[in-house]
């Protein structure tokens, strides 16, 4: 391989999406944006649930993006990573709640 | 953590002149960035002129206590420039003649000037309607000839103005140095003891926020609401605004971001988040920074870039009001440091 499949400098050309498909496109970012505004949510609280669910979705792109917005916060490292457990605890909960159907099945095959 | 200045350090950057050359030349020569000349010129904004004067900054002397990260000012306890007690009257003439509303010392930290005590007395008589020192905090608990400070600041009705990076004692500790943080508390309990800072008070006093590293400052009512909650939970302390600067890339702030490499993705944040209508209102059209030693700047950044008012009026003893109203303001590229989303100023936000 000779380049890498993600460049950090690409973040900054997301805005260029709109260019191939500009009425979905500049949609997209209307809503993303709307998101984000103080709503019944703070937009300090959006902010550590983008940061937990970016790293869920293992996007290094919004990781780059939302541990610079949380900074911009004042939210601690501390709370960064508090919030990124939780993700990681849904994940993992996630995967281990199916052992119950793993349970279920062995039960019914080999009970 | 620092323990000295780049002055002393002999570092390239401590001279006014590489920095200029560094902020003109890579990412700016080579058009990846426009420059703010061109920037402001897109919405018609070059020149930026100076409007009325309504505040006088006065920079007492780079010494400080303290080495922090990103100061401006490369300010220490081995800055040895110190503004004399004649440099000092000449201040007061002009501040007695001008129609200046607010007088802004700050340093290094000033208190730190044999003449500060005087120099406050004297201004205060003056009859300002705001009278500003920028107080690090920390040197009221530096020395026993400090601890009076908050009495001496309240007998001269003075507005203490003063740096708290976070509310917890990492991050401010990491900036600022070890011990700052329970310094700067005590500090502020003791201002709020004499009256400082409480709700309905006349002795104002404000916390400036910068942020600790590569990013940009929040949004300065969200993070004014955070500051307060955290340290009246934590430390029962009152103040009344927090006022959110973003720093410049000069000086110790441009050397952190080279020697981290956040240099160009730090001028990209800036350039993106350039708001017009923060270039209306920057404290430059409205403030003159007088140096140490009496010279004349737009704003305290170009006075630590070497970079004079365009004036004929240049230095204190040849102040003239009128020749410099309507000056153009000398810009480069770290002005895009205060225009950068709500914008910034040294009374934090401007958009």
């Amino acid at each position: 391989m000779s380049k890498p499949y993600y460049d950090a400098a690409d973040l900054r050309k997301f805005g260029k999406i709109t260019e191939w498909s500009e009425e979905l496109g500049t949609k997209f970012f209307d809503y993303y944006g709307k998101v984000f505004e103080e709503g019944a949510l703070t937009a300090r609280e959006k902010s550590l649930i983008a940061l937990a669910v970016a790293h869920t979705e293992q996007c290094p792109y919004c990781i780059d993006a939302y541990t610079k917005d949380t900074l911009q916060r004042g939210i601690t490292k501390e709370q960064m990573m508090e919030a990124i457990h939780v993700g990681a605890a849904i994940k993992s909960g996630a995967t281990l709640v199916h052992g119950v159907q793993m349970m279920n099945k062995v039960n019914k095959l080999d009970g | 953590m620092a323990t000295k200045s780049l002055k002393k350090l002999g570092n390239n950057l401590a001279q006014s002149n590489k920095q200029l050359e560094i902020l003109s030349n890579g990412i700016f020569k080579s058009g990846k960035l426009p420059t703010f000349k061109d920037k402001i010129s897109e919405t018609s904004q070059f020149p930026i002129k100076a409007k009325k004067l309504e505040i006088l900054q006065i920079n007492v002397g780079y010494m400080c206590n303290q080495v922090c990260d990103h100061c401006h000012v490369d300010a220490g306890p081995d800055r040895k420039e110190i503004m004399t007690r004649d440099t000092m009257r000449q201040c007061l003439e002009v501040i007695k003649n001008s129609g200046a509303h607010t007088l802004d010392l700050t340093g290094g930290a000033p208190e730190m000037n044999p003449d500060f005590r005087w120099f406050v007395e004297e201004a205060s008589k003056v009859g300002i309607t705001d009278f500003i020192v920028r107080s690090n905090l920390t040197i009221i608990r530096a020395n026993k000839k400090y601890y009076d400070l908050p009495e001496f600041f309240k007998k001269h009705n003075v507005h203490v103005v003063s740096s708290m990076p976070h509310w917890t004692r990492g991050k401010t500790d990491k900036q600022r140095g070890d011990g700052v943080f329970d310094k700067s508390i005590k500090a502020l309990q003791e201002l709020n003891a004499v009256g400082y800072g409480m709700p309905g008070s006349d002795l104002r006093l404000d916390l400036v926020y910068n942020p600790s590293g590569a990013f940009l400052p929040g949004d300065q009512v969200a993070m004014e609401k955070d500051f307060k909650k955290a340290l009246m939970d934590d430390f029962g302390i009152e103040f009344h605004n927090l006022f959110a600067i973003t720093n410049l890339p000069i000086a110790r702030f441009l050397d952190y971001l080279i020697a981290s490499e956040n240099y160009e993705d730090y001028m990209y944040s800036l350039v993106e988040a350039y708001n017009p209508a923060a270039v209306e209102n920057v404290m430059c059209t409205n403030t003159l920074s007088i140096s140490w030693d009496g010279y004349l700047f737009d704003c305290d950044f170009n006075q630590m870039l070497e970079l004079p008012v365009n004036s004929k009026s240049r230095h204190i003893s040849e102040f003239n009001e009128e020749l410099l109203e309507g000056r153009n303001i000398v810009i480069s590229q770290h002005c895009y440091g205060c225009t950068a989303g709500a914008g910034s100023s040294c009374q934090g936000v401007v958009a």
